[in-house]
């Protein structure tokens, strides 16, 4: 199946090897993978902070670079959101938008929902905190939260824990938010650092070794506060585990 | 009247889409096969008591027993089967008098299984503020009388006239200190359902 | 009036961390009870759909219901009143009080009395005004507003308050048990509702049908302070109805699980019409609920039946406190509501969240707090605020630069150099909010765009 790759902005410039390492993870999965070199951004720090305007030509665009794939494949829950869930109120009107939207997913989901993939063969003998970033969690409905009284599921732990070795730790607050938030994160900095660090502290009292998550603004936040104050956690991306995992990653791009 | 003409007015003008009110019926929930049983469980766990007495004369001697732990010796009883008490509700003109009431007794109409909850409509007596007055309160209903849960409940409401009526839920709480839970807010600091039949 | 925006005085009670995290803790607590409580109803989600779609009727026929419920009350001896807004609805209360000499007033807790700031208006005028729920007695000594809607004394903790009723009601000094301090309220308190010669209260929900209003307590202070007194004034905004008695079943059933994780509060009064010898006035207010009804982006926030469940389950507001939205009522629903009222001193308050969306999956009645936020968000940056100019000037630059694929592979790579080069003192400067907790991320030399080039043949 053809793919192409959505790498968001951020992951693009600051975490490129979670996007090398979700391309082979659907290359190992038999995807003929490509990436639309015209992508930039998908609108969402605009949107999210009120622009809808400087976020519209942005929606364009994206429908412009992604229109005719059958399936487009994102690292990242936020990103897909957006796409999905928040462009009909900037170009819902426009006749390309319906087909992109259904072929929007993100990465965690397209194995599970669409390639039918119920376990990753490989090996990843650590503790691993499983942080469920908001978006992909209450948007896309990639885990039943904590929230609701719905048949317990969790698309994201199941991929993981079906790996050798993996153990997933137990958090007091499963699904709390880490308070990156987008622009939250800077114009509430004292409310969203607090949180990050209580999340840091839940992963730490469970024994975490590394802290893994769909999104890596999530963790880029997480993983700031966590520098800083020298605790030692890794960081890294589900795509990274599940690379890693399957022997799929070149030593030379993995991240100290 | 201008006020009430303008309120109409301006909601009229916000011309809402009409949406339908759910046609069919709450979802059943559950139709607990012991009632009895699962008032306990829920009076307990809101910090109530409940007491089975197959018959009348059991329920005196309870009651009574009641007031003997509680020390109660100005008591109000609406309930005859329950013994009568120390202090007539129709002989007190003035409701403020019922400050130092220790026990009521009063007739619940039916007890809701899934909260614990007793009905306690107030037609039936004089000064209806007895019930939170009290220090110690007695509710009696009868075994038949207990439904399964709130749609049930409010189906067998009705409120035709004026009149008052209650959900009564265990004795008065409190919990606005630290989250730390205090019984006898207020209301009565106890409240013991009685069960009949 | 200007608040000050939430992020300050945020900033300040989350710098005290240890008190932050004992007021999170608080609040969480009563979430995990309101989780437990949704757990042991399979039907839990089926109710809340239902409760949001009697509301959604409701709304878009409240005039019609509103009509009927003046006719039924009425026909039972209520007398009902009605009032535009805030002003009119104080003049209304006192106008009741003055006709009949009445000076002392007892109060059950009501979110909307608060709103209107009766409780100042009664004073200037001579009424003694006494809250009786303990936490409400509480703020009220301490002459400050509840810091939330269902537990207003949330933040205050147990020394502080036995502090407080040392100095006002003569508890003994230095004691802080919570069973000493609410029996030494309730004696208090009792002499107050002995002594009161009106009781008013609030209205958790007014039924059409049958023209009653129901009002739930645990504490039993709203039947303390009515079955006594002759005089029973009831307050509620237009949007407190429910059609049936029968619809009732359903919000009583979500409203104490939401807001306390009990299955339902101890008391649950059902007043129709005065008891006898007495007086009932039920008071009807709009005070900007018909305008927010006309507006259809938000018109879904008036079924809200004030559980206080968002308040619990939002992580910014359970670190940073009530008193932090500058508004009666905070935390998502009040971040919603209030920019509709003063968007020039509320413009923060959206913007007072991370937008994870747990409050609309707690909220019993549905409301999409989330997409509330960011329409409220979109239309704050539309119309010219302050505060918000340089970041839409901002916003511009990032726009331009991200529609451009040449425009945005070099300003990266300047940023990256920046980033990578810059000497630290002149990186982490305080221009830069994001570094005073965290680090940068890092800045790699080659993107993920840069490495795909490389990569090999064959790939896109």
């Amino acid at each position: 199946m053809k793919v192409a790759l959505f790498i968001p902005c951020y992951v693009d410039q600051f975490y490129p090897a979670v996007g090398l390492a979700t391309a082979r993870v659907l290359e190992r999965f038999g995807c003929q993978v490509v990436f639309p070199e015209e992508q930039t951004c998908c609108g969402q720090p605009m949107a999210n902070a009120g622009f809808a305007g400087e976020a519209e030509p942005l929606a364009r665009r994206f429908l412009d670079v992604f229109r005719g794939y059958e399936a487009i494949v994102c690292p990242s829950g936020s990103c897909t959101s957006m796409v999905r869930n928040h462009y009909h109120g900037l170009v819902g009107g426009d006749p390309r938008y319906p087909a992109v939207r259904a072929a929007t997913y993100e990465l965690c989901e397209f194995l599970i929902d669409v390639l039918k993939i119920g376990r990753v063969q490989g090996r990843f003998p650590k503790r691993v905190g499983l942080h469920q970033s908001c978006h992909g969690l209450r948007e896309l409905r990639l885990g039943s939260g904590s929230e609701r009284n719905v048949a317990a599921f969790n698309k994201v732990g199941l991929l993981l824990q079906s790996l050798e070795g993996l153990q997933l730790v137990s958090l007091t607050r499963p699904d709390e938010c880490c308070g990156f938030g987008g622009t939250f994160a800077v114009n509430e900095e004292a409310i969203s650092c607090l949180m990050g660090r209580d999340r840091i502290a839940d992963h730490v009292r469970a024994g975490a070794e590394v802290v893994t998550g769909t999104d890596v603004s999530c963790l880029m936040h997480l993983e700031g506060l966590a520098r800083r104050s020298k605790t030692p956690l890794a960081f890294r991306h589900v795509a990274e585990i599940l690379a890693e995992a399957m022997g799929a990653s070149a030593a030379r791009e993995e991240r100290p | 009247m201008a006020s009430r003409e303008e309120i109409l007015a301006a909601l009229r003008g916000a011309a809402v889409p009409a949406q339908p009110l759910p046609a069919e019926p709450p979802a059943a929930a559950v139709r607990y096969p012991d009632p009895v049983a699962r008032l306990a469980d829920a009076v307990r766990a809101v910090g109530g008591g409940m007491v089975r007495t197959p018959s009348a004369a059991e329920l005196a001697r309870e009651v009574a027993a009641l007031a003997g732990r509680v020390h109660a010796t100005r008591i109000v009883s609406e309930v005859p089967e329950a013994g009568g008490g120390t202090l007539r509700l129709t002989e007190v003109a003035d409701p403020h008098d019922l400050e130092g009431v220790q026990l009521a007794v009063l007739p619940g109409a039916f007890a809701v299984a899934e909260t614990g909850a007793v009905w306690l409509p107030t037609a039936a007596f004089r000064h209806r503020g007895v019930f939170v007055i009290a220090e110690h309160l007695a509710l009696v209903v009868r075994a038949d009388a207990i439904v399964n849960d709130m749609h049930e409940a409010y189906a067998r409401l009705r409120f035709d006239g004026p009149g008052f009526g209650v959900f009564i839920d265990g004795p008065s709480k409190t919990a606005d200190i630290e989250q730390a839970l205090v019984i006898g807010a207020h209301g009565p600091r106890s409240c013991t359902v009685f069960v009949v039949g | 009036m200007t608040s000050p925006g939430h992020a300050v005085p945020a900033a300040r009670f989350a710098a005290n961390e240890e008190r932050a995290h004992w007021h999170d803790g608080a609040l969480w607590l009563v979430r995990q009870k309101r989780d437990r409580m949704a757990g042991e109803l399979p039907e839990w989600e089926e109710l809340r759909e239902r409760a949001a779609r009697i509301k959604a009727h409701t709304c878009s026929r409240l005039a019609e219901y509103l009509e009927a419920f003046e006719r039924e009350a009425t026909s039972r001896g209520a007398k009902v009143h009605w009032a535009r807004d805030a002003d009119e609805h104080n003049r209304i209360v006192h106008g009741i009080l003055a006709e009949r000499g009445i000076t002392r007033l007892v109060k059950s807790k009501s979110m909307l009395t608060e709103e209107c700031h009766l409780n100042p208006y009664l004073i200037a005028r001579g009424i003694e005004v006494v809250d009786t729920d303990l936490g409400e007695r509480i703020v009220q000594l301490a002459g400050e507003p509840p810091s939330h809607i269902v537990l207003p004394a949330i933040h205050k903790k147990k020394e502080e308050i036995g502090e407080l009723f040392h100095r006002t009601i003569g508890t003994e000094a230095g004691a802080s048990d919570p069973t000493y301090l609410t029996g030494a309220a309730r004696i208090h308190l009792r002499e107050k509702f002995l002594a009161a010669q009106a009781g008013l209260t609030g209205v958790n929900f007014a039924v059409a049908e049958t023209g009653g209003v129901v009002v739930c307590t645990n504490e039993g202070n709203a039947d303390m302070g009515t079955s006594f007194p002759p005089v029973h004034i009831a307050c509620m905004g237009v949007e407190k109805l429910v059609p049936r008695l029968e619809d009732l079943s359903v919000f009583i059933r979500l409203l104490a699980r939401s807001a306390t994780g009990q299955p339902i509060t101890t008391y649950t009064s059902h007043f129709h019409g005065p008891m006898a010898g007495g007086e009932l006035h039920v008071v009807i207010v709009d005070n900007g609920r018909s305008r927010l009804l006309a507006d259809e982006a938000f018109r879904g926030a008036l079924a809200c039946i004030r559980c206080g469940a968002c308040m619990n389950t939002c992580p910014v507001f359970r670190r940073s406190g009530g008193h932090s939205y500058g508004w009666t009522i905070p935390g998502p629903i009040g971040s919603v509501l209030a920019p509709g009222r003063d968007p020039a001193a509320h413009y923060s308050l959206p913007f007072a969240s991370s937008l994870c969306g747990s409050c609309d999956d707690v909220c019993p009645v549905k409301i999409p707090l989330h997409d509330h936020l960011l329409e409220r968000r979109r239309q704050l940056v539309a119309a010219p605020a302050r505060g918000l100019l340089g970041k839409r000037f901002t916003m511009r630059v990032a726009r331009m630069v991200l529609g451009s694929r040449a425009l945005y592979e070099l300003g990266g790579r300047v940023a990256r150099l920046f980033l990578r080069h810059g000497p630290r003192w002149l990186l982490y400067g305080p221009w830069n909010v994001w570094g005073r907790q965290r680090e940068l991320p890092p800045a790699p030399v080659r993107t993920f765009r840069d490495a795909w080039r490389t990569r090999g043949t064959g790939h896109g």
